[in-house]
């Protein structure tokens, strides 16, 4: 559905991508991870036309969208959330959603009654008449989920969607991602929650220094020697090793 | 002799070049006024629409000391400069920064706010007419050959150009210079460092207004006072700002050198009314293809 | 406020204001009534801008200036129909507009800067007004004549010399229907999708170019839509006044005059810009009369004063008016259920 294909985009003399490539197939969640700075919200602001790449390609759905803008993109149905959140401060949760779902639909009250729809299913029914400044860390997520659920994409882009939850907050939010991908939207997710992306995910890449350098079932890769290596350091792998060989023995 | 298109009138290279000095010597005090927007600029990263007003204010200021104490106007400088100063600081300090819960949008609106009310408390304290100050020695001047500079055009040169380099000297080796600097790059991190970004603000501001009250004393020998004389300044301070950079003193002097010499060749081609308009086109221009401006740092 | 509440107070508000004339006699308020609409309709014009597209002009006398000057220029250099050059004048004024928009939002300029450039447009329209003399006729202006036959009032559109009727409300209810069709289109703006998406490009641009909102063409229809609406209020006053020159149309005046309405009565509401305008005139003449006993007549009070309730609003009430009405309402009902 979703093919990256060598993107690279530098910013000065950091280069922040560097030859991206990944493929995400309709009606699965993938996941991206990677330490911080591994330049993971950069290439999302890259595939949904945020930023223009340097080189490189992507394709949605068999058709080219690098360089279009991120609005044109949206009505082909691909759609993304932002890590740090945006809500339109000044409006209700209601309106917030409404403006998503007036990508596909044209008249204001059906707008709204779309909106309300879309909130009880990602359990923010009883907060739909409150302004969104208002809401916590964990109701302005759901609400940016839920706004980016009411454009009707085919493929959703969610960034850090659990950042800043508790545990019990994970958990449910955790289904509601899944009983979407199950009503028919493939899900591509940039998470540092490992509980999310284990339990979500049916993919993952794996993205350091703008770079890939791993992918593949999200069990083989947390034991992957180089994912080790980005997060926890240099040499690190060849110690956990050492560790459990001494544990054993 | 054709040019674009249109048919300009022939002058001997004396004239222009007569021509372009008067103009490096108006651009001088545009600078100056320009200065004073740029440094708020940098620092607040708000568009002080108030600057006119408190031009025409310090103006008035000068104008006054010189009627009624009959103070020269350049060595008012004196007294209305550290007034300026803590005007501009209790403006910043009580009431804009007050008004604006630092939001950007009502800053732009306050600063607006504010200049029509100096406007206007001018406009009826002091009435609409025109006052003039009289020097004994604004005639008076040097002759270059291609053109006669007054006393009051040197001075006016001279002391943009010392002020600015004072300016900054002061930001450069002063510890307050040096806080204003690390606000206007970081303003958390100067915070977190215990800078009182508060009082950096309104510092600031303060100098912005006080550069603003400097170039007062040294237009008043030439310029008659009104008030809209502030509005008329304005725009022109705004172009050589935009032109410059925002936030860049070096773009101030040398945008205001730039405009200053446009607009007097714009006048000896294209006739007296063509001036603003040349500089309103100038204006548009920058703000669509350039608006970092030469020196500039930051966009939009 | 129930959908009930709003359509009887929506009533209330045009019964008062279309049968007021029957109940003044004096001149001099019914003049005080035009100009508060008038006002109301400059400021309608900028809130649909500002207040609803989160745009702020510092220059929106460019968008009334030239709407002035195309209904007086046609009449007086081609002598058509002042019903056929308003068309005319709403257009050509729209059409700017778009220009300006386009040459701003096409190369991404927001708030200050975005407040400059309108700034400087509306300055070199006033420079080229007074320069292009043979077109504009200059800083002389332009006067059109004064047509005296009551059988031609209307045709006219100028109601001096009309019936009893016409000479006295003739212009009031001009500027009336100019005032109820704009603040139609506002309220249904407000309430289509147009609207939404205009309010959600100002709250975060960025997020609505995500969902779907093509921020460039929404600003676009709203600085037309704006500029139309300002433009209307230049046609009026064409017609009453019969003159216009550089600094009437293109003056600072107008755009600090659209500007203070809508952000005291209430930014992107669509009563604000009336609330607002008659406040700060009734305020202004209590000033006036206040002043007059004290210091005589001197011009300047009562922009001292509007500048001053600008900046006590934006810092403490910046929903303006509206808002303030707004929460004392809902106290009262509170009070009335308890």
């Amino acid at each position: 559905m979703l093919d990256v294909c060598a993107m690279s985009k530098s910013f000065g003399g950091l280069k922040a991508v560097s030859e991206a490539s990944l493929t995400v197939s309709e009606g699965n969640i993938v996941s991206l991870i990677g330490p911080n700075g591994a330049g993971k919200t950069t290439l999302f602001a890259l595939i949904s036309g945020f930023l223009k790449p340097d080189s490189g390609a992507v394709t949605f759905n068999d058709a080219g969208i690098t360089g279009q803008r991120p609005h044109q993109i949206c009505h082909q149905g691909l759609v993304r959330t932002f890590q740090v959140v945006q809500p339109f401060a000044g409006l209700t949760v209601r309106e917030n959603i409404a403006v998503g779902a007036h990508t596909r639909i044209a008249g204001r009250a059906a707008a709204l009654a779309a909106a309300g729809e879309i909130a009880q299913l990602v359990g923010m029914g009883t907060q739909l008449d409150q302004s969104a400044g208002a809401l916590t860390i964990a109701g302005r997520k759901r609400l940016e989920l839920a706004r980016a659920l009411a454009t009707g994409p085919r493929l959703l882009l969610l960034d850090e969607v659990m950042a800043g939850l508790n545990a019990t907050e994970i958990a449910d939010l955790v289904t509601v991602v899944r009983k979407i991908r199950d009503s028919g939207v493939t899900i591509f997710l940039i998470e540092h929650v490992m509980q999310a992306v284990m339990s979500l995910s049916d993919y993952t890449y794996v993205l350091n220094h703008g770079a890939m350098i791993a992918e593949g079932q999200p069990s083989q890769v947390t034991k992957d020697p180089n994912v080790i290596e980005a997060y926890l350091g240099h040499g690190a792998a060849k110690r956990l090793l050492e560790m459990e060989a001494g544990a054993d023995a | 002799m054709e040019f674009l298109g249109l048919d300009l009138p022939s002058y001997s290279w004396q004239t222009v070049l007569g021509s372009a000095i008067s103009g490096v010597f108006l651009g001088s005090i545009y600078a100056l006024v320009a200065l004073g927007l740029t440094l708020i600029y940098g620092v607040l990263h708000i568009i002080n629409f108030a600057h006119g007003a408190l031009l025409m204010l310090a103006m008035y200021a000068v104008f006054f000391l010189w009627k009624l104490l009959g103070l020269d106007p350049y060595l008012a400088m004196l007294i209305v400069v550290p007034g300026a100063y803590i005007f501009g600081y209790g403006l910043q300090r009580g009431v804009i920064g007050k008004a604006s819960h630092g939001r950007d949008e009502i800053i732009l609106l306050v600063t607006l706010g504010v200049s029509i009310v100096i406007e206007n408390a001018a406009l009826f304290f002091f009435s609409a007419s025109e006052r003039s100050v009289l020097v004994p020695y604004d005639l008076d001047g040097i002759d270059l050959g291609v053109t006669y500079a007054v006393y009051p055009e040197l001075i006016a040169l001279g002391g943009s150009l010392l002020i600015t380099f004072a300016l900054w000297l002061f930001m450069s080796l002063t510890d307050t210079g040096k806080a204003i600097r690390a606000v206007a790059k970081e303003r958390q991190g100067a915070r977190l460092v215990g800078i009182n970004v508060d009082h950096i603000f309104a510092v600031t501001f303060g100098i912005g207004t006080a550069c603003v009250a400097a170039a007062a004393s040294l237009l008043v020998p030439t310029y008659a006072v009104h008030p809209q004389i502030g509005y008329l300044f304005v725009l022109i301070a705004f172009t050589v700002v935009v032109l410059g950079g925002m936030g860049s003193f070096i773009g101030a002097l040398v945008g205001g050198f730039l405009i200053g010499v446009t607009e007097q060749l714009g006048r000896l081609y294209l006739g007296e009314s063509m001036g603003v308009i040349t500089i309103s086109v100038i204006f548009i221009l920058v703000l669509l293809f350039r608006p970092t401006g030469l020196f500039g740092q930051r966009s939009g | 406020m129930t959908k009930r509440e709003r359509i009887l107070g929506w009533a209330f508000i045009v019964c008062v204001l279309a049968l007021a004339p029957l109940f003044i006699t004096s001149n001099r308020w019914i003049d005080f009534l035009e100009l508060t609409l008038f006002v109301a309709v400059l400021g309608q014009g900028w809130n649909v801008l500002g207040g609803y597209g989160g745009q702020y002009s510092f220059g929106h006398a460019v968008f009334f200036g030239t709407g002035a000057y195309i209904q007086a220029l046609l009449q007086y250099k081609l002598g058509w129909s002042p019903w056929l050059t308003l068309w005319f004048a709403i257009s050509g004024t729209t059409a700017v507009a778009a220009m300006i928009g386009y040459l701003s939002f096409r190369y991404g300029l927001r708030g200050s800067y975005f407040a400059l450039i309108t700034l400087a447009f509306a300055e070199a329209f006033h420079v080229v007004s007074r320069s292009w003399s043979s077109f504009t006729e200059g800083g002389q202006g332009v006067q059109l004549t004064l047509n005296q036959d009551p059988a031609l009032a209307l045709a006219t559109f100028q109601f001096s010399f009309g019936g009893p009727f016409m000479k006295a409300y003739g212009f009031y209810y001009t500027i009336l229907a100019i005032l109820m069709i704009s603040y139609a289109a506002t309220w249904w703006m407000e309430h289509s999708r147009f609207g939404a998406q205009l309010v959600a490009v100002r709250e975060n641009e960025d997020a609505a170019e995500a969902l779907g909102v093509n921020a460039f063409l929404v600003k676009m229809r709203a600085i037309c839509l704006s500029a139309a609406i300002t433009a209307s209020g230049g046609v009026y006053y064409v017609q009453k006044f019969l003159f216009v020159e550089p600094g009437i149309a293109y003056g600072t005046a107008k755009s600090v005059e659209a500007l203070f309405a809508p952000i005291i009565g209430g930014l992107g509401t669509v009563l604000g810009p009336l609330i607002g305008s008659f406040f700060i005139h009734g305020v202004g003449e209590i000033a006036k009369e206040a002043i007059h006993g004290v210091f005589g007549d001197r011009p300047g009070v009562d922009l001292i004063l509007f500048g001053i309730i600008l900046v006590l609003i934006l810092a403490f009430a910046p929903r303006g008016l509206v808002g303030i009405l707004e929460r004392v309402w809902i106290r009262l009902k509170a009070r009335g259920d308890a």
